[in-house]
């Protein structure tokens, strides 16, 4: 699914958070989003799932394939599993309003539950999993309901640096086997140029775009340690950092 | 230096409660001996306080003249209706509080008003409305229940994770799938602990209802025992009640432990 975003604004109390964002993010591809804390991220990737209205501008899909159940699908930085329901049922959650028999929802479950490598913790509850294995539960979740793009906040800032290292490992696979439309926030500029085939720089707050990075090398062939995403990573940095500082100093009301 | 190492001390620990079988048990056997010991040996005068196996005869004779069911089965009766009625209203009132934002605006100051009221003031207003027999006891009761239900239940649902939500409405939730699969389980919690602090003024109401306008009833007993000063059968009345409490909180235990288990 194609997603446009046409000059979008927003402010909370009056405050300008994002500015003038216009941006397109292209069918199987994988945008991603970096910035310093408070510049909107959360915000404009809110705004394009349909979670908040724009205050400006416009958010644009196309039609998205027919047998999608829901187009526009979140991972969350928390996971945001509910913790009365085993790792199976987290999943028939959100299958459980679209009219399925019980048996086409159970081949779903049992499907994505493989796909992520789950199948053997579907009896499990939330809190006997690692963090690692929650977030793995959120995105067998999220592919449950077939999604056209799929919305990442910061999905690995809460694991620590080997599990995001394996998950970022299974994000890649997940994306060659089939690839996916998605839209990744990121504080982690490695992740973002293991994921990303564009990478948006905000500024911090009110967010504009500062700056857009192509990446052409396919996922698949990017590894740790690569030259050429360091020179990219660099690069990144050197447009953040001033940035960034200047954000970490300031007060969260902006007064 | 290697010689003069000594083990780290200890200090971290504690402050992190515990399972412990029997202790419970444990407490009542030891005071209850005591009790009995202390009574039977004259240490303390039978007219301070019975003996514990004087108050154990008491209930040989309740349960032989079959009185004990006469007044145990009425007053559960009430507790039972009563509560029922007012944690189901209670329940009702607090999901519609938490849910809309109308409901919260017109309905917190009016909760907030009532909740102060001492409720066993009102019991004669209530004999007027409901009438002397059951259904004024079942009107106070659910009345002194529902209040502590309303804030308990609305409470829990302001606690609710909002990401929880959120993530139910970004997967297209429908709003009563929300509120059945997400608010509602995660306002148990808070739920079942309002549970036991409405129970235990059910119980307190009920034999303040009892004992102002009844024949049977733990309370009616507990009454009639006192104004006689005859403390075997006071006390056998006011054990009926410690076991009632006991029960009750047995209960939401075993509900909290077979409803909550997934929480760590
Ligand atoms: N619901 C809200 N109401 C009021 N202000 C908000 C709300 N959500 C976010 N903000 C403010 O908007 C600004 C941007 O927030 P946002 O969460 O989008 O930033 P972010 O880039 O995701 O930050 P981080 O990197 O820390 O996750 C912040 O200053 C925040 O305080
Ligand atoms: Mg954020």
């Amino acid at each position: 699914m194609d997603l446009m975003l046409q000059s979008v604004g927003h402010s909370y109390n009056g405050q300008t958070v994002l500015e003038d964002i216009s941006l397109d993010i292209p069918s199987g591809q994988i945008v991603c989003l970096i910035g310093p804390s408070g510049c909107g991220k959360s915000t404009l990737l809110r705004l394009i799932g349909g979670l908040e209205q724009p205050g400006a501008g416009r958010v644009l899909a196309s039609a998205p394939p027919a047998d999608s159940l829901n187009p526009l699908t979140y991972i969350f930085q928390d996971f945001a599993l509910l913790p009365w329901r085993t790792v199976a049922g987290n999943v028939a959650l959100v299958l459980e309003d679209h009219a399925l028999s019980a048996s086409e929802r159970a081949a779903i479950v049992q499907d994505v539950l493989a796909r992520t490598k789950l199948s053997e913790f579907a009896q499990a509850l939330p809190k006997q999993l690692s963090g690692g294995m929650k977030q793995r539960v959120a995105i067998a979740r999220a592919l449950a309901v077939r999604p056209a793009a799929l919305l990442l906040d910061e999905p690995l800032s809460a694991l620590d640096s080997q599990t995001r290292e394996l998950l970022l490992d299974d994000l890649v696979d997940l994306w060659t086997r089939q690839p996916f439309t998605g839209v990744y926030v990121t504080h982690n500029l490695y992740e973002a140029t293991r994921l990303g085939a564009r990478i948006v720089v905000l500024s911090r707050r009110p967010g504009r775009i500062r700056d857009i990075v192509d990446i052409d090398r396919p996922l698949a062939e990017r590894a740790i340690g690569d030259p050429a995403l360091e020179a990219i990573q660099k690069r990144l940095w050197g447009a953040m950092r001033d940035e960034a500082l200047a954000a970490d100093r300031e007060l969260a009301d902006g007064r | 230096m290697a010689d003069d190492l000594n083990a780290v001390p200890f200090r971290g620990g504690g402050f992190r409660p515990e399972r412990r079988r029997g202790v419970g048990w444990l407490v009542f056997v030891v005071l209850l001996g005591l009790w009995e010991l202390l009574t039977a040996t004259g240490v303390i005068s039978n007219l301070t306080l019975p003996r514990l196996s004087d108050v154990a005869m008491t209930y040989v004779y309740l349960w032989e003249s079959g009185l004990l069911f006469k007044h145990v089965i009425p007053s559960l009766q009430r507790f039972a209706v009563g509560s029922l009625m007012g944690l189901t209203a209670g329940v009702a009132v607090g999901f519609a509080i938490g849910l809309f934002s109308l409901a919260r605006a017109g309905l917190v100051p009016l909760v907030a008003a009532l909740f102060p009221i001492p409720k066993i003031a009102l019991l004669p207003l209530f004999v007027i409305w409901f009438g002397i027999d059951e259904g004024s006891k079942y009107a106070l009761i659910a009345f002194g229940v529902f209040t502590p239900t309303v804030v308990a239940t609305y409470g829990g649902v302001d606690n609710v994770d909002r990401g929880l939500i959120r993530m139910g409405q970004s997967f297209g939730l429908s709003w009563m799938s929300i509120v059945r699969k997400i608010v509602l389980p995660g306002a148990l919690p808070a739920l079942l602990s309002g549970l036991r602090v409405s129970l235990a003024i059910a119980i307190i109401l009920l034999v303040a209802a009892e004992m102002l306008g009844a024949q049977h009833g733990i309370g009616a007993y507990i009454l009639e025992a006192g104004s006689l000063y005859d403390l075997e059968r006071l006390f056998a009345g006011v054990i009926m009640l410690s076991a009632l409490g006991v029960a009750v909180s047995w209960g939401i235990g075993q509900l909290e432990r077979r409803l909550l288990a997934w929480r760590s």
